[in-house]
């Protein structure tokens, strides 16, 4: 499909900060290219905007290629935008019609705070994976050799399927109860299908589900919006993988 | 002046690691928590060490300018990580990683780094593996290999398209581990913005809050500066957006030589750019050079129809395509270094061969690939003379499973499908392999300040070697700077806590301020942008994949004026009280303009051709080799680590004499 231009009208959410009332401010913006991604245009934007001598809009974004899960963005009711299996930064103009109206609101949740205009504040993943997402392993350089365990292909690549999750947070954006069971179950089933991950696979989903419900993020109520939304394509099947787990775990004694 | 003792060990190479290791000093457990360290940079290197030095019980403090650690741009390494396990029992071993890394760097390493280096590779895989990175693995569950250019074995572990992406959350489960623990304070959203020095040593760093603006100090016995390359400096990069260069260049104006700015690798395979619009470029894995075949049009005028639309890469018959690395260069083909291709493309291009609207792109083609693949895979599904469409179908299934992540990529940035018709590709900026310049233990000019990774410059040379940079990063975050760093903190046992509140912490806060307030208050007329784009413009022209005297003359006298003009019209917006991003940018942006002419410097003063350095100037002009870059081993085989002045055009050169015992020093053929 060839280049063209098109004219779009932004609706745009601005905050000043985490204490401050936000609002919905409207950006015409004309001639921006099809070919450009959705981040390019708002460099556009803000590049306007300076020029005039106002703030730019705040965005997260930082490797724009859809790997670093810094990007986030609410696009027109649904994160990441309209397209599927993309993030914000790798959404393209195209996507959009000359004359449309695009709404662009930061990622909501309770336990994501605004931090200014559409950046919010997703330590509440970090904090979670502090409580168990890891193999306790030290740095030793002596660790056995990394063919001495053959993993099956199978579980291999089902753990690596979980493990591509970028923590962006559009599951828990997309939920309508906010529930981070998607990324919390990704960690968690990556851990627990590879034989390094399953000593203390116990533990870790009873930590990591505690720090998930002391974040406030909500309960699961398998809709499967999540799923539909991620961009890396983290299959609900984590979820009950999960589920599975954290029965084990309160079931069973030590 | 300092000198240069790279404190290279005595003895032979293979034992200079081992030795070296068993006679540095060791800091007692007691002591060690009373030993505070600063880590800027959370990425392979960075996350590794702070993880590593926090398990061995000293107390971390470690900065990022990202949300979160996890953000670090490692996590876009897609294609793999080197190590000699000789697994594919393919010859492999550690004095071929050595060999091939000191060969492909074009003689412009430190042959006991990257001896080192290789020797530790190998411990990377059995530890990663430990941590539960999902590497693929075959159907007996053991790990799988690829080939990666410059090299004739299989050496190269990888996660499908997203090795930096499981190593990096591999080092960053580990250093979230440290922080629940309360090993590790970790600062996100900070920014590093001075070093501090005090009585000659490195004690700290002034750091900014981006979220709230505010300026603090932070006091530590070492900082390691793990703050990635510099490869923004052309605007348009293969980069992160936040990658940046101010750590390195404000631990450098502080004292930290810098080695070799000129070493850039433009890497062969990157989407091209499309239009003015663009903000940064996207590669796409060199592993792809496994099975796609790289071409032109044979004839010009086939190429300008293609470039007018009016004919299609499908439609050039096998006779008319130039399949022009293979041709060149028979023994490597498609896998020739990064440097090497890249050249060879652009060469193709200024002839008036490439490919796309602006002439610069070149075909990557999958179809041989697909072919090869889909008769496999019908042989050993038992299907008799299997169609030519059932043939494609059946090879597509296998290219998908090896690159499908980069193939959706490709088709969502250019609308096209690279299973139908052939990528488009050009060279674009992607490592930097200059940096800060280190001694064998890592440690910078500046006593106490260390630098790993990227930010440094010891192994790859001249050219990076793919999936060198991970293998790297990781060799040093875990296996390399926690050992040496004990050396000087062990006479750092009775230092005691550091006060921040030493004259030193209050000046070089004061400094931070000052430029802040400066650049707020210019309220020019031009946005932070407006001046990278021109420094980047002037960068790619002139100190791009081929310079010359005269460019890089006049790039120095253009980025000298752009500087002066972003000093005295740059436009920032708001307040440094919160988060401010065009104040963040211009910062950065200041120091790409100083480092940007130091950079046109080095490559002036460097009149050979090495690498990714190609001066024109200096080629071969005659025999097997006509037209290859000519290095000049009697004048250059030495490490530029420029010093700081005041001004980068007045910067002094030192020189670190490169020796070589081990490897020959051989014109590079990879005919």
């Amino acid at each position: 499909m060839a280049e063209k231009l098109i004219n779009i009208n932004l609706k745009i959410w601005r905050q000043q900060n985490g204490q401050s009332q936000g609002k919905m401010v409207d950006y015409p913006l004309k001639g921006v290219s099809t070919d450009s991604s959705f981040l390019d245009m708002l460099d556009m934007l803000n590049e306007e905007l300076v020029n005039k001598g106002d703030e730019p809009v705040a965005f997260d974004h930082d490797c724009r290629e859809g790997i670093c899960g810094m990007c986030s963005l609410y696009i027109n009711g649904e994160a990441h935008g309209p397209d599927r299996g993309v993030t914000t930064c790798q959404l393209h103009m195209r996507m959009f019609k000359d004359g449309e109206t695009i709404t662009v609101e930061p990622f909501r949740a309770n336990a994501f705070p605004v931090v200014r205009d559409l950046v919010v504040d997703r330590s509440a993943f970090d904090r979670i994976m502090q409580k168990g997402g890891f193999v306790s392993v030290n740095t030793s350089g002596n660790t056995q050799d990394a063919n001495a365990l053959p993993i099956p292909k199978v579980d291999a690549d089902k753990a690596f399927d979980a493990a591509t999750c970028i923590g962006c947070g559009a599951c828990v954006a997309t939920c309508k109860n906010a529930s981070a069971m998607l990324f919390v179950s990704a960690k968690v089933s990556q851990l627990s299908l590879l034989p390094q991950g399953k000593v203390e696979a116990k533990e870790r989903v009873l930590n990591m589900v505690n720090q998930m419900d002391l974040e406030g993020f909500g309960n699961c109520t398998n809709t499967g919006a999540c799923e539909v939304e991620c961009p890396k394509g983290i299959s609900l099947d984590n979820i009950a993988r999960m589920n599975r787990e954290y029965l084990k775990a309160t079931v069973t004694i030590d | 002046m300092a000198t240069l003792d790279s404190k290279i060990p005595a003895g032979p190479i293979h034992e200079k690691w081992t030795n070296h290791k068993n006679h540095i000093n060791l800091v007692n457990p007691a002591n060690k928590r009373h030993i505070d360290i600063i880590v800027v940079g959370t990425g392979l290197a960075g996350g590794a060490a702070a993880a590593s030095l926090a398990e061995m019980g000293y107390n971390v403090k470690a900065f990022c300018y990202q949300d979160s650690p996890r953000r670090a741009h490692s996590i876009a390494a897609q294609g793999g990580i080197n190590a000699a396990k000789n697994y594919q029992n393919d010859g492999d071993s550690v004095y071929r990683l050595f060999y091939d890394t000191v060969k492909g760097g074009d003689y412009r390493a430190r042959e006991a780094n990257v001896h080192r280096l290789a020797e530790v590779s190998a411990n990377i895989i059995d530890q990663c593996v430990a941590q539960g990175v999902p590497f693929a693995r075959d159907y007996g569950g053991l790990l799988d290999n690829r080939s990666f250019g410059g090299v004739l074995v299989s050496r190269t572990f990888y996660a499908k398209g997203q090795t930096g992406q499981q190593l990096l959350l591999g080092a960053y489960s580990a250093l979230s581990r440290q922080i629940g623990k309360g090993k590790v304070q970790m600062l996100g959203r900070h920014e590093m913005l001075d070093l501090v020095l005090i009585g000659g040593k490195a004690r700290g760093i002034i750091a900014r809050n981006l979220v709230t603006g505010e300026i603090e100090r932070h006091s530590a016995h070492a900082v390691v500066l793990a703050t990635g390359g510099y490869g923004n400096v052309f605007f348009l990069s293969t980069n992160a957006m936040g990658s940046n260069v101010t750590a390195a260049w404000r631990a450098h104006k502080r004292g930290a030589y810098f080695a070799n700015p000129c070493f850039t690798q433009i890497h062969p395979t990157c989407i091209p750019r499309s239009g003015e619009h663009q903000s940064k470029l996207t590669l796409m894995s060199e592993s792809l050079r496994n099975d796609g075949r790289i071409w032109v049009p044979g004839k010009v005028e086939d190429a300008k129809a293609i470039r007018d639309g009016k004919l299609k890469p499908t439609q050039i018959k096998e006779e008319d395509r130039d399949y022009f690395l293979e041709r060149r260069y028979p023994a490597f083909g498609n896998l020739v270094p990064r440097d090497v291709a890249s050249r060879a493309a652009k060469e193709r291009c200024d002839e008036g061969f490439g490919v796309n609207a602006t002439g610069e792109a070149v075909y990557l083609d999958f179809q041989s690939a697909i072919m090869r693949y889909g008769k496999e895979k019908a042989m050993v599904e038992g299907i008799q003379n299997p169609s030519a469409d059932k043939i494609q179908a059946l090879g597509k299934a296998v290219i998908e499973a090896k690159y499908g992540n980069l193939f959706q990529m490709y088709y969502k940035i250019t609308d096209e499908n690279p299973y139908e018709t052939p990528m488009k590709i050009y060279p674009a900026v992607h490592y930097t392999m200059g940096g800060i310049w280190v001694d064998y233990n890592l440690m910078t000019t500046i006593p106490g300040c260390y630098a790993a990774g990227e930010a440094n410059f010891s192994e790859h040379g001249a050219n990076r070697l793919g999936a060198s940079a991970l293998m790297q990063g990781l060799a040093d975050g875990y296996f390399v700077l926690p050992y040496t760093i004990g050396e000087y903190l062990s006479s750092e046992i009775r230092t005691g806590k550091i006060s921040t509140d030493l004259p030193e912490f209050i000046e070089a806060e004061k400094n931070v301020k000052d430029q802040i307030e400066k650049m707020i208050n210019i309220k020019g007329t031009k946005s932070v942008d407006y001046f990278h784009k021109r420094l980047g413009k002037v960068m790619w022209d002139k100190v791009g994949m081929a310079r010359n005297a005269q460019g890089l003359t006049e790039a120095m006298a253009e980025i000298r004026a752009i500087r002066e003009e972003f000093w005295s019209d740059v436009r920032i917006p708001g307040t440094p009280n919160g988060l401010n991003p065009e104040l963040e940018k211009a910062g950065r942006v200041a120091d790409f303009l100083e480092l940007g002419e130091l950079f046109a410097k080095d490559a002036l003063d460097r009149n050979e051709s090495c690498g990714g350095h190609f001066r024109e100037e200096s080629v071969e002009l005659d025999g097997e080799q006509k037209g290859e870059a000519k290095r000049d081993d009697v004048n250059f085989a030495h490490v530029s680590a420029w010093e700081w002045t005041g001004d980068p055009a007045t910067s002094v050169k030192h020189k670190e004499e490169l020796v070589y015992e081990n490897i020959k020093m051989v014109q590079r053929s990879y005919k």
